[in-house]
This record gives C-alpha cells, structure tokens and sequence, in this order.
C-alpha cells in the first residue's frame, strides 16, 4: 500500500474567462481572423432569424393547430389517452434516472419488465377496444396522425428492429451455411433498394404472406416495412461491431470454459455493441427522420399535417413558419437521441484506455 | 526436484501422433508426449516452429487433424460437451493477456466461477481476492484492465485461470510482450504456481526460468519435438545439432 504522505495532489489546472479566450479565440492572427469572421456571420443571420421570429412570422397558425401538430385527427375527446402514455413513458425514464447507479438486480429488472410491458399497455391505451367499450373505445389507427403517429412509427421501429438485427448480424457469422446465406441476401437485398419501396412493397406484399383472416391496418404495415428496413442497417453496424473484437477475446472467453451463448452474450457483444452504439443511434436518428416518408402511403405523420395545415385558408401562405415549427420539434427529438448517445458511450466507456 | 511425482504420478496429458495442418501447410508433425500429473514442462524453439499451435492443441483452441490427445482421461473429440469440460479443467494465459476490456479486474477474475462453475458470487468474489492477493495485486480489484501495467494486467490473467482452479495452466509466451522490468513479476507468480505443485505447460525463453522450476525442457522444431531432457542436461549437454545453434543463439545476449 501507498503511504498517504507520500501521495500528493496533481496542480489544478485554473483557467479564468479571459485566459480561456486567448487561448483558444486568440491564440495566433489567423485564430483572430477567423474569430471576427465567423462572430460577424453568426451576428447577421442570428439578427435575421431573430427580425423574422419575433417581427413577421405570424405564429397563431403554429398555436391554433397545436392540437394538429400533435395528435392529428385523433379524437380530442380520447386526447387523455396520448397523455396518459406520455404519463406512462415520463414515469419510467424518470425511474429510470433515479435508479440509474443503484447496481441492484432486483430493481433494474422490475423496470427492463416496466419498459417492457409499457409497450403493449401503451399500445392498449391509444387503440382502445371496441367502438361499444365505454372506457377505452377504438381509436382506429387510421386516425393517428402527427407527432403522435411519428414516435409510434420511429420507437416501435426501433426497438423491433434491434433485436431482429442483432439476430440478423450474428446469423450472418453463422457456421451454418443455411443460416448464412439466408441473413446475407436478405441483409444486401434490402440494403440495395429505397425505404420508399419498402413501404410500397410492405403496403401490397404483406397481405398476401399473411393467412386471409389477419388484416393489418396501414400502419401496421408501414411499422413493419419500417422494422425490417432498419434490421438490415442494424445488422451491418452490429456485424462492424463483431469484426472489431480481437479473436484474443474470444480465446480467452473459450479458455475459460464459456458455452459459446456465453462467450457472445458475456463477452463478445458487450464489446461490439460499444464500439458502434455512435453508428447505430446515427442509424435511428435517420429512422426517425426518414419516417415523414410514410405519407406516400397515405399516412399523415407530422410533416404530412404539417402539409394540410399549410392548406387551411385563413393561414394560406404561412409555409415557413408551419416548416420552421416541424424541423425545431425534428431537431429536438434528434438531438436528444445523439445526446443520448453521448452519455450512454460515455457510462459504458469507462476504464477503456 | 519432482522426480518422485514423475515416476509414481499418473498420466495427465497423453499426445500420441499429433498432426495438424493449416491449409497445405503442416505445423504439426506426428507429436508425441506425455505430461504427469504435477509436472512443469517448458517448451522452447524457433518462431514459427508450432509451439503454440501444439499447445493450443491441448485445450482445443485449435483442432488436430490426426492421432490422440488425452486429457485427464478423456479424448478431445469434436464433442462439444468434452471440449467444454475440459477447457474448464485447463487454464491458460497468453501473450497478450485477452482480458476482458470491459469488465473490471475483480468481474475478469468471478465472470468464469460464477457463470460456469456456478459458484454464489460472495464465494467467487472471496477466492478471487485471495487470488489476487497471491499474484501481488490486492490493491487492483477494483480498476479496470487497461489502467494495468503490463506485468500487472499478466499477473490478473494468471488469476482469472486459476479461479476456475484448473488442473492443467498452459503458458504461451507469458513475458514475450513485456518489458524487461516486469518480467520478474510475473516469473516470480509462475514460479510460485509451479512450486505449489500445479502441472504447467510453458512455451517461453526464459531459461532462467527453465533452470529454476523445469522438470523437462522440450525443443520444437519444424513442428515436432526434437529433443528433451532435464534443465541441467538440455543445456549442459544438448544432443541435436539443431537445439545447439538455438541455444547459442537465445543464451549470447
Ligand atoms: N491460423 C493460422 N493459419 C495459417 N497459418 C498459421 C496459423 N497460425 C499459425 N500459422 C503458421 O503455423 C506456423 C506455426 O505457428 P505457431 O504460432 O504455432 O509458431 P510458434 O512456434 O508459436 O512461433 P512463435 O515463437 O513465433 O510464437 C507458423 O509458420 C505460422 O505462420
Ligand atoms: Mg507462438
């Protein structure tokens, strides 16, 4: 053991306002220049987008059509349903804030269960059961619409595709040929062609797979489309995730007597999976994005209503601030999803060198 | 030194006829040994001559494509159940420590006795303490591999193996990749292992270390064993032409 006199304090570094500034605004000319430069553009397109915001645009088409932005066509009468899930997701994110140091099994397995079980209970509480149900009556699908639609559309398409990527990736490592090949069409099949189509397909393919009692509604299929769009991508960023643990792991995994579902679960994806989480939430940041593409078949997710407010005619013409409104609340939810990112690498990466 | 256990001890590893080839290329060429129980073997030899495949062999790492390997009595086979009870049984560590990044030194050390074994995690934790105790490094438990020296991150390597209290340790290499000062620490933990003991496979070059605990020191060449003897005759008295431009070569600096 150290001796605790002999162990002294590293010098702290303090750094005031003024230093700071020196030294990285106006350490050389060059530095200096490119500092004026880049202050004056800030200055004139900030003052421009501030005239505009505060002076011109005329924001009552954005606060009339809140209720639009958000929920769509579903019925107001039925909005506490949206609320409540929202309730529901608050509750456990912050739960899961709350118990996010304590390394206590019991409860982080109450709440995996809690994330778990929230989906089905969401999906229950915004569809609702029959048009007769006094509680809960349907809310068909084919009325969600805006924001609403969107996260349904980008989590569920996220959390489905995941797993049946991860299962995709390692089948594509499989020993078995069958299995191989199987994962490896599949996987460069969808990779080559556009989510556009996917949809389409989705749309006029999947009845016919489906035994003719089960009818999917719209977004069902889209969801699907979606799903098995984004499991591809999934599967190679995993698969690049795979290929960067050294076989030494792998040795060592089996030296020790690990069964090989041990081996992968243990060792081997723990590391794959940290080494591309960048890759992968890049990968849903473009999911969420790219779901606006489902108003070719027919669904209006947000941008889609953002597209018929823009048609309502006492606000005709108020394009800008209806887009200006939809790419602020895009930008939000994308750059909490990187942000997300950022601290997830930064738990997991502890100890790394 | 051993020589009673290797005249009355039983039979722990038997090779018999051991050849394995990587595509046309044949690393191994009609091995043939037998190991007692307790004994420390050290295997020396050029690069390249099939040393660590040849101990790789012993635990399966690699596949041998003719003749027998018996381990503590049961065959390597491609039966998986005999593979994974018999990696079990045998430790090993090798040149580039392959531990576990993303696992702290104490969770490097349990993850084998409490998932494989089956051991509570209290009782894993406690002996994987003691084991780090052994190797030097009580202080360590709780970092992570890559804030470790080298001789440090060797020495949780040697421990992790021996958690599983294996009958067999294979060493590939264990000092190649450290620098001069470390080395000591980690021979001293082998040594100490070698006393107590365990039976020890050894592919190194360092002879002092042979001297000290060696039973036999095994000479690998163009993947077979060319010669063997005890320390004292291996280098007093080597036979093969072969084993003496080697031992010239290795012991002038
Ligand atoms: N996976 C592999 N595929 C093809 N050839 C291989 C493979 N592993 C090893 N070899 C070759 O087999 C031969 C023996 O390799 P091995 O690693 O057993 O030698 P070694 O005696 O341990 O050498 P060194 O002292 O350099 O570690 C070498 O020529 C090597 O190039
Ligand atoms: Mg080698």
């Amino acid at each position: 053991m150290i001796k605790e006199a002999l162990v002294e304090k590293p010098p702290r570094e303090e750094v005031g306002l003024l230093e700071w500034l020196k030294r990285n605004l106006f350490s050389t000319w060059y530095n200096t220049l490119l500092t004026f430069v880049s202050l004056a553009f800030l200055f004139f397109v900030g003052r421009a987008i501030i005239v505009w915001a505060l002076h011109t645009a005329r924001w009552e088409v954005v606060t009339t059509n809140i209720k639009v932005f958000m929920i769509g066509r579903y019925p107001a009468s039925e909005a506490w349903r949206v609320l409540a899930s929202l309730g529901v997701i608050l509750l456990l994110t912050a739960l899961t804030w709350v118990f996010r140091k304590l390394r206590g099994r019991p409860i982080r397995q109450w709440l995996i269960l809690g994330w778990l079980l929230s989906f089905p209970l969401i999906g229950v509480l915004l569809r609702g059961f029959s048009e007769q149900n006094l509680f809960l009556p349907l809310v068909s699908s084919r009325v969600w619409s805006g924001l609403l639609l969107t996260l349904v559309l980008a989590i569920v398409g996220i959390t489905a595709s995941f797993p049946l990527g991860l299962i995709l990736a390692l089948g594509r490592r499989s020993k078995l040929p069958v299995i191989k090949i199987l994962c490896t069409i599949y996987i460069e099949t969808i990779r080559g062609v556009p989510l556009i189509s996917v949809l389409f397909m989705s749309q006029l393919m999947l009845p016919l797979f489906l035994p003719p009692h089960i009818r999917l509604s719209t977004v069902m299929r889209a969801l699907t489309g979606i799903t098995l769009f984004s499991a591809a991508y999934t599967a190679e960023n995993v698969r690049g995730g795979l290929a960067s643990v050294p076989v030494g792991q792998y040795e060592a995994a089996r030296s020790l007597g690990l069964s090989n579902v041990l081996m992968m679960v243990l060792i081997v994806l723990p590391q794959a999976l940290r080494a591309v989480i960048p890759a992968i939430v890049g990968q849903f940041i473009s999911l969420f994005k790219d779901t606006t593409l489902v108003v070719i078949v027919g669904l209006l997710d947000l941008l889609g209503v953002a597209k018929a407010v823009t048609g309502q005619r006492q606000f005709i013409g108020l394009h800008q601030e209806v887009y200006f409104f939809v790419a602020l609340l895009f930008f939000i939810f994308c750059s909490l999803m990187s942000r997300g990112s950022r601290r997830l690498e930064r738990s997991l990466g502890v100890g790394e060198r | 030194m051993n020589s009673d256990k290797m005249e009355t001890g039983e039979e722990i590893i038997i090779c018999r006829d051991v050849h394995k080839w990587f595509g046309n290329f044949h690393v191994l060429r009609g091995v043939n040994l037998t190991i007692t129980k307790g004994e420390v073997v050290v295997i020396c030899g050029p690069s390249g001559s099939g040393k660590s495949t040849f101990i790789r062999s012993i635990n399966r790492l690699e596949e041998h494509q003719r003749g027998t390997i018996i381990v503590d009595g049961i065959e390597l086979t491609n039966d998986l159940r005999n593979i994974h009870a018999i990696q079990r049984e045998i430790g090993m560590v090798f040149q580039q420590f392959n531990l576990f990044p993303h696992l702290k030194v104490i969770d490097n050390i349990t993850l084998a006795p409490v998932w494989v074994r089956k051991w509570p995690k209290d009782k894993a934790e406690k002996i994987a303490r003691e084991l780090l105790n052994r190797v030097g490094i009580p202080e360590q438990a709780d970092k992570y591999p890559g804030q470790l020296s080298g001789g440090q991150q060797q020495r949780v390597a040697i421990a992790r193996a021996l958690a599983m209290q294996p009958k067999i340790m294979l060493f590939d290499e264990p000092t190649s990749a450290l620098d001069p000062e470390m080395i000591k620490e980690v021979l001293d933990v082998m040594v100490e292992l070698a006393r107590s003991g365990m039976t020890m496979i050894v592919v190194t070059h360092e002879m002092g270390f042979a001297r000290e605990v060696a039973n036999r020191i095994f000479f690998f060449d163009d993947g077979n064993i060319v010669e063997q003897n005890t320390p004292e005759e291996f280098f007093r008295n080597p036979q093969e032409e072969r084993t003496k431009r080697f031992l010239s070569q290795i012991l002038t600096y």
